[in-house]
């Protein structure tokens, strides 16, 4: 009671249409070419190490991390480079990508081979060369996050996996716990971390049992289930959920003593630390109404997601598409998109399903308000920024928002609340770069 | 393939709740009410409420008409501002002088602020008062119904000047005088259950200002069938279940609408006990309405990983 006094963050009730939860990831028939993006995470762009004609194969380094913030690119698929070019992303923005001709054998490159780790630092450069990022969809290389300057006492696993449709995580769980569990322990073992919890939404019992089996020897990893509600899957609200503990506003995870890795990130860790394998293909779920077999793929890196497409089957007239979850992904306008190590779905969505509701007048019932996992008060932003109010964007917090989308789910006068909380944000933030307007 | 996809900023799936279907929750949720007025008042309470939703949407359809704007009467907000309009009336109200009341509501008080969302005060609340004001004569005429016991028969049951007479029972199945909506409170309790369990209205408000009232007549009376009287007479229940929680103006916060009940509590209890009003419920909430958006400004609420240090101070002065 007294903490929903201080913010309600309700939670939103996002549908949990999880069709594709029981449905194992087989491989995608492999595609004629794949793009590989040498820009999969956050940081400095890698640089490619390949030229046009070039044999490759499955776990080749084809990119090289440009900076401390970076990771290494590898190839997906065995074949030639037919070109190293630069590509426009959804973003606009333009990026280095090697496109390879696949010649169907995926010859796995002779260098591939299980890392000798014996401590902290063998193990952080094991991590570095395999070019491990955040898989949830942050993509922040791994080994700069498992070297936190300030001391942390937990390793927090994101499990969660509260966007609508997509169950990639799911099975992951299901089909490599051995794999989450090794990982974890490699991870708790090299830094240092005394414990490990897991946090898995309770609406997936059947992963929190099966862990709960596999780690009850283990009294240093624990699973917490968690309420099924939007929002608990963001890293900020999950260690308050798990840890009770708040990041402070600019911080990171490790200022509140955690660090924070989504579940198949650590699989993928596990399976790397067994096989030597790099980061080269992963789980996508394709749902959506427009989508004629839902199903869990396994997706070589740089597969365009019209390769996806008719592999999957539209089904009806096609509206939109949607890289990721389908309250946070960003719908794309250009089939040819590669898909990178954060792709976690595809949501196909019907022309019907697709038309932007009707916008009406905000009754400030306030619900923004109530369902916000920051705290914050959509309403009054969208109110501030209509008014281009710096001070008062101020007050008002604006540059908390991660644009999770609950304010715009929840508005019964459909407005585009969440939209304006990032146009209010980059505002508010351009304004106070400027240093005007005070 | 050569279709155009559709781009829009993310989230791309939306709730089922709609303006529309929260009215309809509202509705839902004031039909007790009617049905009740109907059997204690007689059929002509039901005239009175269909002539004043009629009313309110003809009044909303008109404006927009003219002004060439887009009509908004589906959002179904003007239904529920005639039927509570219609709830605050006695049943023996000309229609002429309610069809007023409909007036000042949907055209003054809503569109001329520019329309749903945008009115500073409750405009049935509004409605209601100005009928107050300008004919007294009708809306302190109570009918009575013919099971009322006979100290009844005077006044509403605020008026009376022993309370200790009064049975609750009558007073909680609203057999007694008073205005359509406000005397049955079995029937307020059901629509107050429906619009909670619906997650139409946080329980907050009603619970605030229902319990402060009641706690301030305890404190000021130190008897509890006295305090018992005080909550379930008058338009206190009605009030605090369907104006007090209008969307518009109310607070957004928890703690906001905590302080806004309270505080309606505070004056109404000040206007009926120490007043020379015997009833307090409208007032209150009009002197309240227009405190909402301060009452927003001091109770936000604590965004998640704030921190307070003086340093931050200093930053915020770049603001």
């Amino acid at each position: 009671m007294l903490n929903k006094l201080k913010r309600a963050a309700l939670g939103a009730h996002t549908p949990h249409d999880k069709a594709t939860a029981a449905s194992k990831p087989i491989p995608m028939p492999l595609p004629a070419q794949v793009r590989i993006l040498m820009s999969q995470h956050i940081g400095a762009p890698a640089k490619a190490l390949v030229k046009k004609g070039d044999e490759v194969f499955v776990g080749t380094k084809i990119g090289e991390a440009g900076g401390f913030v970076s990771a290494n690119i590898h190839s997906s698929v065995s074949g030639t480079v037919a070109a190293v070019e630069a590509f426009r992303l959804s973003n606009g923005r333009m990026c280095d990508s090697v496109v390879i001709k696949t010649d169907g054998k995926q010859t796995v490159d002779p260098a591939v081979k299980a890392p000798e780790v014996t401590d902290k630092a063998s193990f952080l450069a094991a991590v570095r060369e395999c070019g491990l990022v955040g898989l949830g969809g942050a993509g922040f290389p791994t080994d700069v996050k498992l070297q936190p300057k300030q001391p942390v006492d937990t390793l927090l696993i994101n499990a969660s996996e509260c966007e609508v449709w997509l169950t990639s995580d799911t099975q992951e769980m299901l089909e490599c716990s051995d794999d989450i569990i090794r990982g974890i322990k490699a991870v708790l073992q090299y830094t240092g971390i005394p414990k490990c919890i897991i946090g898995i939404e309770n609406n997936k019992p059947e992963c929190i049992d099966l862990l709960c089996k596999k780690t009850k020897d283990d009294s240093t990893i624990e699973v917490k289930p968690l309420p099924s509600v939007y929002g608990t899957g963001a890293e900020l609200i999950l260690i308050e959920k798990c840890l009770g503990r708040e990041v402070p506003h600019g911080g990171l995870p490790a200022d509140a003593g955690a660090i924070v890795m989504n579940v198949t990130s650590v699989s993928t860790l596990g399976k790397y630390l067994a096989t030597g394998m790099p980061v080269v293909q992963r789980t996508i779920t394709v749902d959506g109404d427009a989508c004629a077999k839902p199903q869990n793929v396994i997706v070589p890196v740089g597969t365009a997601y019209q390769d996806i497409l008719d592999y999957v089957g539209v089904k009806g007239e096609l509206g939109k598409v949607v890289a990721g979850g389908a309250m946070m992904g960003p719908a794309v306008e250009n089939l040819s998109y590669p898909t990178t190590k954060t792709t976690s779905g595809l949501i196909l969505l019907s022309k019907a399903a697709a038309q932007p509701a009707q916008v009406n007048p905000c009754i400030r019932c306030g619900r923004c308000v109530e369902y916000c996992p920051m705290g914050l008060e959509p309403v009054e932003v969208n109110q501030a920024y209509a008014a281009r109010d710096v001070q008062e964007l101020g007050k008002l917090h604006a540059d908390y928002c991660f644009n999770c989308g609950s304010c715009s789910f929840v508005c019964p006068a459909k407005r585009p609340v969440t939209q304006m909380m990032s146009l209010a944000k980059a505002f508010y933030l351009g304004e106070i770069k400027k240093g005007g307007n005070k | 393939m050569d279709t155009k996809l559709i781009v829009s900023a993310s989230p791309h799936v939306r709730s089922d709740e709609t303006t529309q279907s929260l009215m309809a929750n509202v509705i839902v949720a004031l039909c007790p009410c009617v049905v009740a007025s109907a059997i204690i008042f007689g059929v002509r309470a039901l005239l009175v409420t269909a002539v004043s939703v009629v009313a309110c949407v003809a009044f909303e359809w008109l404006y927009c008409k003219l002004l060439k704007r887009a009509n908004p009467i589906s959002d179904l907000s003007a239904v529920v501002t005639g039927i509570i309009l219609a709830m605050n009336v006695p049943v023996g109200m000309p229609i002429g002088q309610l069809i007023i009341g409909d007036l000042v509501a949907i055209i003054v008080v809503k569109q001329l602020f520019g329309g749903i969302g945008m009115n500073f005060a409750n405009p049935a609340l509004v409605g209601r008062i100005v009928l107050f004001i300008s004919f007294a004569g009708s809306m302190n005429k109570w009918v009575f119904p013919d099971a009322a016991v006979d100290q009844l028969s005077k006044a509403t049951p605020l008026a009376v000047a022993d309370p200790s007479k009064l049975s609750l029972l009558d007073l909680f199945m609203g057999i007694h005088g008073g205005v359509l909506g406000e005397t049955c409170a079995l029937a307020i309790v059901l629509g107050l259950i429906y619009l909670v369990a619906t997650k139409t209205i946080s329980i907050a408000i009603p619970a605030s200002y229902v319990g402060s009232v009641f706690v301030f007549y305890l404190i000021a009376t130190r008897d509890l069938h006295s305090a018992l009287v005080a909550v379930l007479s008058g338009g206190l229940l009605f009030g605090a279940v369907f104006m007090a929680t209008d969307y518009v103006t109310s607070p957004f916060t928890l703690k906001g609408k905590l302080v806004y009940g309270v505080c309606l509590g505070i004056v109404t209890f000040a206007i009926r006990y120490w007043g020379s009003y015997t009833e307090g419920v409208s007032f209150a909430l009009l002197f309240m309405n227009l405190w909402v958006p301060y009452i927003n400004d001091l109770t936000r609420q604590t965004p998640y990983g704030y921190v307070k240090p003086a340093k931050k101070a200093k930053e915020g002065a770049g603001k």
